[in-house]
């Protein structure tokens, strides 16, 4: 192992944060695509050099850049995201038929095998896959496309498909999460689609039963569980035991269970993070205290985290994207927050410490343990 | 050669600096279109960025700028003006005035 890297996409840009397997000093290095929005960029499971970014703008659309060296070099690859066959509609906030435009690519996420293989998750919601590093994407197109689908309608943020899972254990087994429809699972590499929100409890619908139009903010899993997923809700923290058949509440003890991102500790299944906000319309830490919340007992019991955290005066908000964890021993945990900050505790989150204060909003944030 | 001048941004992702020369081979008279054409020919990663990819049509915040008249909205098949034809005026492309 010879360092870490963490990669940031901000609303004005790419950084690369690197530091030696102490996490003590970092350097950091950007903008990169300086003045773009960069939802996100990550890396190979399969190759730390091989990168790939989410680059967009209300000016000049969607750009992929990847890099195949680190991010010393980028390449404009394809970005054409064209809905296959018949478009049709969804539903728009005031629920008439709006037809699907593609905005923006919210998330992708590498193959864990191969480095040209990627999927992208798109507003309007829709899931692609290229198999030729980025060059070419495809849609899957029996997600859009789901029965339900003529019902989803977007959240604030809009329809946007922002999670994707590719479980590590089952071939062919993919998870997605969009805002406001659900979270969807194929066992067949996309070639249909199972909404697996059963256990919801969404009190901005009248039905809470629907199969769809819940507001899913993340899912994680751990890779020696694969069966086992926790979700932030728009409201709510839940698990599944059972691959997303079935979910139940382990908010237990926490400020709110409002909040955007949740993430498992590398080595603990049972570990997860959370970062409560204070409600929908107020997306800052309750009491202006920055607080990351850990469960060792996969929810319902919650401790705070806030040594080297701000502890008054703090009214920043933590996006989906936003936390990440190495595989490191204690295990890094990464956040970057609307503030700028990207912060990180190299002790599974006793200690909390920035990396860099003043960046541009922090939208995505991804860390890779470099061999 | 039309002379094209491109916004910061496309400018990076074209990796060129200045005004860029673009000629637009007949037959026909060169219009927006073609010029359009053009120049995504010749800088692919520009493809999606100033114009829609599938539906052609300009994107919103970008405009077109030529002796000082605006052509945002000018028909794309129409002649561009003889000074642009010319190489005297150039043919800008800019992003329009908009925050964020």
């Amino acid at each position: 192992m010879t360092g870490v890297r963490v990669l940031v996409g901000t609303r004005k840009g790419a950084f690369l944060l690197t530091s030696d397997g102490s996490r003590d000093d970092w350097t950091v290095d950007g903008p990169h695509f300086g003045g773009w929005e960069i939802f996100h960029l990550t890396g190979s499971p399969a190759d730390p050099d091989r990168l790939y970014v989410s680059q967009s703008g209300g000016w000049f659309g969607q750009v992929i850049q990847r890099s195949d060296d680190g991010g010393r070099s980028w390449s404009t690859v394809g970005n054409d995201f064209a809905y296959a066959g018949d478009v049709g509609d969804h539903l728009w906030y005031d629920g008439t038929p709006r037809p699907w435009e593609f905005k923006r690519i919210w998330h992708l996420e590498p193959s864990r095998d191969d480095p040209d293989t990627v999927y992208a998750g798109a507003e309007d919601a829709a899931l692609y896959v290229s198999a030729d590093g980025g060059g070419k994407w495809t849609e899957l197109t029996a997600l859009r496309t789901h029965p339900s689908g003529s019902s989803w309608q977007p959240g604030a943020g809009g329809l946007c498909l922002h999670t994707i899972i590719l479980d590590p254990a089952h071939q062919g087994r993919i998870y997605v999460a969009i805002s406001a429809a659900g979270a969807f699972r194929s066992d067949d590499a996309g070639a249909s689609w199972l909404p697996i929100n059963k256990g919801l409890r969404s009190g901005e619908i009248p039905d809470q039963d629907s199969e769809v139009g819940h507001c899913v903010h993340h899912i994680t899993q751990h890779p020696s569980r694969p069966d086992t997923l926790f979700m932030q809700k728009h409201w709510d923290v839940l698990r599944s035991d059972d691959a997303g058949a079935n979910w139940r509440e382990v908010s237990g003890n926490l400020p709110s269970d409002f909040g955007f991102p949740i993430a498992v500790h590398a080595h603990e299944p049972e570990t997860i993070y959370v970062v409560p906000i204070k409600s929908d319309s107020e997306h800052y830490p309750p009491e202006g205290r920055l607080r990351v919340y850990r469960s060792r007992t996969g929810g319902d019991e919650w401790e705070p985290l806030t040594s080297g955290l701000p502890q008054s005066d703090c009214y920043v908000n933590v996006l989906r994207d936003a936390m990440a964890v190495d595989t490191l021993d204690p295990c890094g945990i990464y956040f970057g927050t609307s503030g700028g900050q990207v912060y990180h505790s190299a002790d599974g989150g006793d200690n909390w410490a920035p990396i860099v204060r003043d960046l541009p909003p922090v939208l995505s944030v991804e860390v890779q343990v470099l061999p | 050669m039309i002379r094209v001048v491109l916004p910061a941004h496309l400018k990076t992702l074209a990796r060129v600096t200045g005004e860029v020369r673009i000629e637009v081979a007949g037959p026909g008279p060169a219009t927006q279109r073609r010029l359009l054409d053009a120049i995504e020919a010749r800088y692919p990663m520009l493809l999606g960025t100033i114009r829609d990819r599938h539906s052609g049509e300009r994107r919103a915040f970008v405009r077109f700028y030529a002796c000082e008249e605006d052509l945002s909205n000018a028909a794309p098949d129409i002649p561009l003006p003889e000074r642009v034809v010319a190489g005297e005026e150039p043919f800008i492309v800019l992003g329009a005035m908009a925050g964020g």
